[in-house]
């Protein structure tokens, strides 16, 4: 057991409109091994029942409790709350995005970009009957690092591209139109290239790898849009 | 497409050409919820994991009106947390045959199984595994390009008489989340819609028909009706009614307990599995893939202890059976340092092998049990996992109103919320993607073809949101000195201890007596957060609501079958009695508790025997 001093910006839509939120400070016991999550629903359930924020799995693959913690996006149910190095944290709504209550960000805009570059495997040859298509290993591979994505958000949110340009797709629905690119049984190229060839789409990414710091699956976002990049100008040639 | 004639004629026809009419504004006036805030679609889904999904995609392919409601955005359903892999004998890497699953399943299922159910779903699992591919699920590939599988327990060769089976269809270790997000992406492709965030509260039942469901609108408040032709719950588990479990938070008898408050039956809900390795402390799942590739279980005494429990089949042995393995393990004190923890050994698989087809179990045991397991042995102990029992259906996902043959018209469940039954006393591992995808995809073509002929809605009761407005009403203004949170910290705590992997009667009484206090409790409840707009704590306040209904029938389900069978092990009563107990439990809440009635089990193949391996 050891105190923390949890640092938690709160915002009412019903009391705080027209505010930037508050700070509202919580001192709790944290016992070994809990994540900032655990933190969250000890001071849910027995501090404060009004703290606002999304949870479902808890073991990072639903990806809903993505947030800033001490400046970082990541999912707070993998963050461990030793690991952060400081007896205060701070813990805040993903930036970027509107605050809906407390920790809780309208995740719309996210999907939208999403949505944008056809989010789905897109093919004309007909598939055999009753059979699978066939797939090397190796080309199976491609996908590894990318098909692993769990919509969190952390990576969009933390671009400084995407805070400056809210119609870039941002690094999460580029790597996600690379997943299906890369992918060889897809057929989709012509439908989704525009999207992507645009000056909101893989032009706009600076490289700056924030993406790639921020993601709590270890993806590399930008490395996808460099994948892009190439292929777009392969196609130019 | 007969089967539904004669279903039009009893419809007072209400459809389109009504808009405008003062019979529409009937229609749709609803006591306490605003007009535009009542909705209409042929079909309504509850629920967006695997079966949700599942039935709203071959609803929308066919050109009808779906929408589905969904607590967390889709691809946060639990589904997406199935790890191991989706059973099919597709025979991939070796012979395997759709009679040998049809008969692991039956076995596993500790003979309680529905064969003429299990058959059906077994023989469609190629089919929904080849769909799933040409949807474009990333399966990890055979070197010839086929889908690859691996071992899973209980499912082996030869009628049970052979060795562990290929049979598992994978993606590295991260099933459950490519079914679930690509499922979603088709979704999104061909324009289903979505009401994220929605929490149902309440089924509209009129008579003897199903007419839609009322909802609360999380983020922005506000009591919505969903009037519908079709009404599907896919609502899934309620892992959350135990302390250690690898269910996730939003798993809480939602549609269960609707179900129960709508005066209908549940059957077999004495029936949970806990699977065998959770995380110790946390009970995060560490899939059975583990195993399947190879990994040991030890005691503290440096045994592989499951040689004395099942010789044969060892690690590989069904859940039910290595659980209780463990946990007699934990009693006579062989646990790791005397506590309730035994070791999953991985490492002499290698980190190659651990790193290519174990990586989030790797990064599982890494992040929340401070292990690498390429390294050191993961400590495990068995944890609420998935519930068979639940909503009675029909092998169509027509919910039974009698919980035996009376179609409760307008009405399906599927997934693990429903029990067609398909997992008996005992699920085996990939078999629970299995039952979700091929019952979702089976209630989708039933409603299809219903929706074919049903042309009309229903009149819509004008109190039918009563019962939701009430709910959130009395939370809303409820002042009583109780926590939430602390009443379902109780309820967790003691049905991990008194009614989990071994249960006796005085352990369940003790839990019956808690639950009915903690229902009393329930009554003197308050909530911190007043506010409309994403109230958690109001909605965590209802979900407990839900749990203490269906945790009371778990209980008493467990009280009243005198026997052990797969799952529910009674330690006080030896043996499995197929001559008192080979039959399902049907169970309704009435004012003097829960009522049972019960209703044979489906035998067309296989004769129950001793359930070895």
């Amino acid at each position: 057991m050891a105190e923390y001093i949890f640092r938690i910006f709160r915002y009412d839509p019903e009391k705080d409109e027209g505010t930037k939120g508050r700070v509202q400070e919580y001192k709790i016991e944290v016992e070994k091994g809990w994540t900032v999550l655990d933190a969250l629903n000890y001071i849910k359930w027995h501090v404060d029942g009004s703290l606002s924020y999304r949870r479902a799995c808890r073991h990072g693959i639903c990806g809903s409790c993505g947030m800033t913690i001490n400046g970082k996006n990541t999912i707070a149910c993998e963050q461990q709350v030793a690991d952060l190095g400081t007896q205060v944290i701070t813990v805040e709504p993903l930036r970027g995005f509107r605050v809906i209550k407390d920790l809780i960000v309208d995740m719309e805009p996210f999907y939208d970009k999403l949505y944008a570059i056809k989010p789905y495997l897109i093919t004309y040859t007909p598939p055999p009957t009753d059979k699978e298509r066939l797939q090397s290993p190796e080309d199976r591979k491609l996908l590894d690092g990318k098909y692993e994505c769990i919509l969190c958000a952390c990576c969009t949110s933390s671009c400084p591209t995407y805070w400056a340009d809210k119609e870039f797709l941002g690094p999460n629905a580029l790597m996600k139109a690379a997943r299906f690119v890369l992918d060889s049984r897809d057929e989709g190229w012509e439908e989704r290239v525009n999207a992507i060839d645009d000056k909101h789409g893989v032009w706009r990414c600076h490289t700056i790898f924030n993406c790639v710091e921020a993601c709590p699956k270890e993806l590399n976002a930008t490395r996808a849009i460099v994948e892009l990049r190439r292929l777009m100008l392969k196609g130019r040639l | 497409m007969g089967k539904f004639e004669g279903y039009r004629g009893t419809f007072r026809c209400v459809d389109n050409r009504w808009l405008g009419t003062d019979e529409a504004k009937e229609l749709h006036e609803v006591e306490g919820v605003e007009l535009h805030n009542v909705h209409e679609h042929d079909a309504v889904i509850v629920g967006a994991g695997l079966a949700g999904m599942y039935a709203a995609l071959e609803i929308k392919k066919a050109g009808f009106d779906v929408a589905v409601l969904t607590k967390v955005f889709p691809t946060r359903s639990h589904s997406g947390a199935a790890q191991g892999g989706i059973a099919a004998a597709l025979a991939n890497l070796e012979e395997d045959h759709i009679e040998w699953h049809f008969y692991d399943t039956v076995k596993g299922s500790d003979f309680l199984g529905d064969q003429d159910a299990i058959e059906l779903m077994v023989r469609e699992a190629p089919l929904v595994i080849f769909e799933y591919e040409h949807m474009g699920v990333p399966f990890s590939r055979t070197p010839e390009g086929k889908i690859m599988q691996r071992y899973f327990g209980g499912h082996v060769k030869d009628f049970g008489r052979g060795k562990p089976v290929l049979r598992a269809c994978m993606a590295a270790d991260r099933t459950g989340h490519v079914l679930l997000h690509t499922l979603w992406e088709q979704c999104v492709k061909y324009g289903v819609r979505f009401y994220s965030e929605y929490f149902a509260l309440s089924l509209i039942i009129e008579g003897d028909v199903c007419l839609g469901v009322v909802a609360w609108d999380l983020i922005n408040g506000g009591i919505h009706v969903f009037h519908a032709k079709a009404t599907c719950f896919a609502t899934g588990g309620y892992g959350r009614a135990f302390k250690i479990t690898t269910n996730s938070h939003a798993n809480t008898a939602d549609g269960v307990a609707m179900v129960l408050e709508a005066g209908l039956p549940l059957e077999d809900m004495e029936f949970v599995q806990f699977h065998p390795t959770g995380i110790a402390k946390q009970g995060i799942l560490i899939s059975e893939a583990a195993r399947g590739e190879g990994g040991y279980l030890i005691n503290d005494k440096g045994e592989r202890f499951m040689e004395k429990y099942a010789p044969d089949k060892m690690e590989l042995a069904p859940r039910d059976i290595i659980s209780r393995s463990i946990w007699t393990e934990f009693v006579e004190g062989r646990g790791i340092g005397g506590e309730r923890c035994v070791h999953l050994d991985l490492r002499h698989l290698g980190a190659e092998k651990i790193k290519e087809r174990l990586p989030q179990i790797r990064e599982l045991a890494m992040k929340f049990a401070g292990v690498d397991p390429i390294d050191e042995p993961i400590p495990i102990q068995p944890t609420g996992h998935y519930s068979m029992g639940g909503i009675p259906t029909d092998i169509n996902c027509r919910v039974l109103a009698d919980g035996k043959s009376k179609w409760l018209r307008g009405m399906w469940a599927a997934g693990e919320c429903a029990c067609v039954s398909v997992h008996g006393a005992n699920r085996l591992g990939t078999n629970s993607l299995l039952d979700a995808s091929v019952h979702g995809k089976r209630a989708g073509k039933d409603i299809v073809e219903y929706l074919s002929v049903v042309e009309c809605f229903e009149p819509l009761p004008m109190d039918c949101a009563k019962r939701a407005v009430d709910k959130v009403n009395w939370v809303l203004n409820a002042d009583g000195p109780e926590r939430p949170s602390e009443l379902r910290e109780i309820l967790q705590d003691n049905m991990y201890e008194l009614c989990g992997v071994f249960r006796n009667e005085e352990d369940l009484t003790k839990m019956y007596d808690i639950i009915k206090d903690l229902q009393k409790r329930y009554q003197n409840i308050h909530i911190e957060d007043k506010s409309k707009v994403f109230n958690t704590h109001l909605m965590e306040a209802l979900e407990l609501g839900h749990l203490l209904e269906v945790a009371e029938v778990i209980v008493a389900g467990a009280l009243n079958r005198t026997e052990c069978r797969g799952a529910h092990w009674r330690t006080d009563c030896p043996g499995r009695d197929d001559e008192n107990w080979l039959k399902h439990t049907l169970a309704w809440k009435t004012e003097e508790g829960i009522k049972f009635d019960y209703k044979p089990v489906v035998i067309t193949r296989f004769v129950p025997e001793v359930r070895k391996y």
